[in-house]
């Protein structure tokens, strides 16, 4: 039988240096959100550098933040969802018109996230049954359901009488605390995270963006698995439907237009494959973070929408490019 | 012996901590076919790859006639002479045949493809390797694959060959074709080009080449006349000890039978197919490539629909049979393409191991310990459960993707060609893990190309031709004209 083991444990000093590379590679988003950070704290301190500062850039990355954990889920498992603007925007509809029909605010806002829930799931059958591809299924999609948002709404934003707590989940508080929505993100974010790491539910995600044709071959149920994902890819964009309904505190069909942009790019500044099988939450998390340090620093200094938007698109496709360099390197 | 045309000496590469040359010497004469012959790991690709200008080496020196050879790019090589064709065809498929063979170099004036030569350079290529047949307009991926080697191989010589390497050319030809590409290589030879030929196949290495060269662990061990060495000695220098028994064959009593299929049919491939696999059995499924069998143990594995017929397996614990039931019923699945559907490339051997039998919730850390065991069961080389699989070479990817069966308690196992494209030594550890899988019960259904092997591995032998399954006989029963003579579904005489 077999006499000889073969185990090529390299040396210690390779160890080490492989370990600090490969962390490196992983750490690169979170040293480029650093020395960005750094950046515009040099340019604008007095400003930039300071508590409610801070919390402000965390409000508003917070939306973004949450429906791109979803999006990592979806990209993880080789697919994308063009429509989650869209959904951002459906969701706080729903949930702006059941609280004018004087439904209770928690009903509503579950309502809000079980709809986009439900287009998730339409846009998982469409890519499965009829084996279409996600991107032109979630682009059809995302004009589709801007579309339906606006039907319901009338065409036009939809008001409210009272305040609910919905209104306070986005309200920054005073000096020293974050807005409750920020918690809920950082606890969905553990969630993922979890779920990515310790089920078998986030290997066989991970496998079938991997090879599918590998999954399919050891028994993962990969049409199951792929309607799952755009089911929670879609719920976690409706989190953020209604945590933008909060901020708002109206129900506006024609908000998050071009959102989903900016949550592919966070996730992808973050690290993820858009081919599949690779992704992290904290990477996601990070490239959220820089875009919102971008757009505050910019209006910090001073710059125009335009300059902003051609800042932040240099800024993904510097990350994306380190990003490939680095894992190339670390081969 | 003439002067040598190609001289390698002391050549190292590192890749990180990896030493895949420790310092190898070579040399070709022209007019010679030299074969090189080692494990998967031995260091066989890397010095080709180095020769062709797709790495440069740490040190050593590369003589071409004599001066100094350092190929920065395959371009560099390839006009120098130097041309290696891969196992994995380098061939762009909606391209003409023309155009594939002046690929990378075309004749053109201030940027203008100058149709008329490159026309007339490939002509006379295939000219050269006596196949004016192929027209130079056909689209090169509706050739066959031997058809879209040669192709590859007139690429080389459309710019001078002088070395061509062929690395593993034979592994996806029919014997046939096989015949054909030792006629071309001989005639090449005559013509007064060297030929390194790269190959596991050792009755091909005493059947075309002249002289040999064997690589172990990155360093060159032998050299000499193939004449002098016998196939025990070959296989002796490449695993630096003796094997005296490739294919072990314990004594195993056949048991009940365990997986039935009657009347089988999976659309397009298997029309009719008829089959009883006792436990404690080998049966292997002999044919040539195209006759189904493929698609019969996806059929038997519920990977493909099943048209007509019924498979009956013994464990079957109820339910529409689907990929994920037949691993709980304790069948697995050995697909024949390991690299694009038996596993994930860019994911950790641990994952790879583990996908069919995962816990809902698990600790990373426990599956990590419980893949570091399989590794050291199979000696499998690597850097830990955790490296990318795509790193490992054939054989150790080979042996991942086995462990998968092993470890998910695998009673029945359906094996598409176990052994393709590894060495002697991956080899052998399969053939020995199936052997004592099959002593303590399990039922093993193997499908091979390689003749030698089903010979010394199996119990009953059917053979596949067209869709059709012969019934099986004892191994004793077949010989290898035999085996071809069903295959090719001509009746003996």
């Amino acid at each position: 039988m077999f006499s000889r083991v073969h185990l090529w444990f390299k040396t210690p000093r390779y160890l080490v240096l492989k370990t600090l590379r490969s962390s490196l590679a992983n750490a690169g988003p979170l040293l480029g959100l650093i020395a960005i950070s750094a950046l515009f704290a040099a340019l604008r301190w007095e400003t930039f550098v300071r508590w409610d500062n801070f919390a402000i850039i965390l409000q508003q990355t917070t939306v973004i933040g949450i429906a791109a954990l979803g999006m990592t889920l979806v990209i993880i498992a080789g697919g994308i969802d063009l429509s989650v603007g869209s959904l951002v925007a459906l969701g706080g509809v729903v949930t702006a018109l059941l609280l004018q029909a004087e439904w209770p605010p928690l009903a509503a806002a579950l309502a809000g996230i079980a709809a986009c829930a439900a287009c998730g799931a339409f846009s998982g059958l469409l890519i499965t049954r009829l084996r279409l591809m996600p991107f032109v299924v979630t682009l059809g999609m995302m004009g589709a359901l801007r579309g339906a948002a606006k039907k319901l709404a009338d065409d036009q934003p939809i008001y409210l009488m009272d305040d609910t707590w919905l209104n306070r989940l986005m309200q920054l508080q005073g000096p020293g605390s974050l807005p409750p929505g920020v918690w809920l993100l950082v606890v969905l974010a553990l969630l993922v995270a979890g779920l990515l790491r310790f089920t078998r539910f986030g290997r066989h995600l991970t496998a079938v963006g991997s090879n599918e044709q590998t999954a399919r071959l050891c028994g993962v149920p990969v049409e199951r698995v792929k309607v799952c994902v755009y089911v929670l890819g879609a719920a976690f964009a409706g989190i953020g439907a209604v945590l933008q309904f909060g901020y708002l505190t109206i129900g506006d069909p024609t908000t998050a237009v071009g959102l989903e942009l900016n949550i592919i790019a966070a996730v992808v500044i973050g690290g993820a494959s858009l081919t599949g099988g690779h992704g992290t939450v904290t990477g996601t998390l990070v490239g959220a973070l820089i875009m919102g340090v971008v757009a505050n620093g910019c209006t910090k200094l001073g710059l125009s929408n335009s300059v902003q938007e051609i800042v932040t698109g240099g800024i993904i496709i510097t990350a994306v490019a380190l990003d490939r360099l680095r894992h190339r390197g670390s081969e | 012996m003439a002067a040598p045309l190609l001289q390698l000496r002391g050549i190292r590469k590192s890749f990180g901590a990896t030493v895949a040359l420790a310092g190898v010497d070579l040399d070709v004469v022209p007019g010679e076919v030299h074969a090189l012959v080692g494990e998967n790991g031995a260091g066989k690709s890397t010095l080709m790859k180095v020769l062709a200008g797709i790495h440069n080496p740490d040190t050593g020196a590369m003589t071409l006639d004599g001066a100094g050879f350092a190929p920065r790019s395959p371009l560099a090589a390839r006009r120098a002479g130097v041309v290696m064709v891969s196992q994995e065809l380098a061939i762009a498929p909606h391209l003409s045949v023309a155009a594939n063979i002046v690929l990378g170099a075309e004749p053109a004036r201030g940027g203008v493809l100058s149709h008329g030569t490159a026309r007339r350079q490939a002509q006379a290529a295939l000219a050269q390797l006596g196949r004016e047949d192929i027209p130079l307009d056909a689209a090169t991926g509706r050739l066959s694959v031997a058809e879209q080697q040669l192709i590859e191989i007139a690429r080389a010589l459309a710019l001078g060959c002088r070395v061509l390497v062929l690395d593993e050319p034979t592994s996806s030809l029919t014997s046939a074709d096989t015949a054909r590409l030792f006629t071309l290589v001989r005639r090449l030879r005559e013509q007064g080009t060297a030929i390194v030929y790269i190959s596991h196949f050792l009755e091909e290495v005493q059947a075309l080449s002249d002289r040999c060269t064997i690589l172990r662990d990155g360093a060159s061990v032998h050299t000499g006349p193939t004449a002098d060495l016998s196939n025990d000695a070959i296989v002796r220098h490449m695993v630096g000890r003796s094997v005296d028994e490739l294919y072990p064959r314990s004594v195993r009593t056949p048991g009940e039978v365990v997986l039935a299929a009657r009347d089988l049919a999976c659309l397009p491939g298997v029309s009719a197919a008829a089959l009883e696999l006792h436990r404690g059995e080998i049966l292997g499924i002999a044919g040539l490539v195209g006759s189904g069998r493929t698609e019969l143990l996806r059929g038997l594995f519920a990977l493909d629909p099943v048209q007509r017929g019924e498979v009956q397996l013994a464990l079957h614990t109820g339910g529409r049979p689907t990929p994920a039931r037949r691993w709980r019923d304790g069948v697995g699945f050995l697909s024949e393409d390991r690299k694009s559907e038996g596993l994930t490339l860019d994911q950790p051997i641990a994952d790879n191991l583990v996908l069919p039998r995962l816990p809902r919730v698990f600790r990373p850390r426990d599956l990590a310990a419980d893949a570091a065991a399989w590794i050291a069961r199979l000696g499998i080389r690597c850097a830990g459960p955790t490296q990318n699989v795509g790193q490992l070479s054939g054989g150790n990817q080979q042996k991942v993707a086995f462990a998968r069966l092993l470890r998910n308690e695998a009673d029945v196992l359906l094996l598409d060609e176990p052994t393709r494209g590894i060495d002697i030594g991956a080899k052998e550890a399969l053939y020995h893990e199936i052997d004592a899988r099959a002593r303590e019960g399990a039922a093993v259904l193997m499908v091979s190309s390689y003749l030698p092997e089903l010979m010394g591995v199996c119990d009953r032998i059917a053979v596949m031709c067209r869709g059709e399954l012969s019934p099986a006989r004892p191994a004793a029963d077949w010989t290898e004209h035999a085996i071809m003579l069903a295959a090719t579904g001509a009746k003996a005489a």
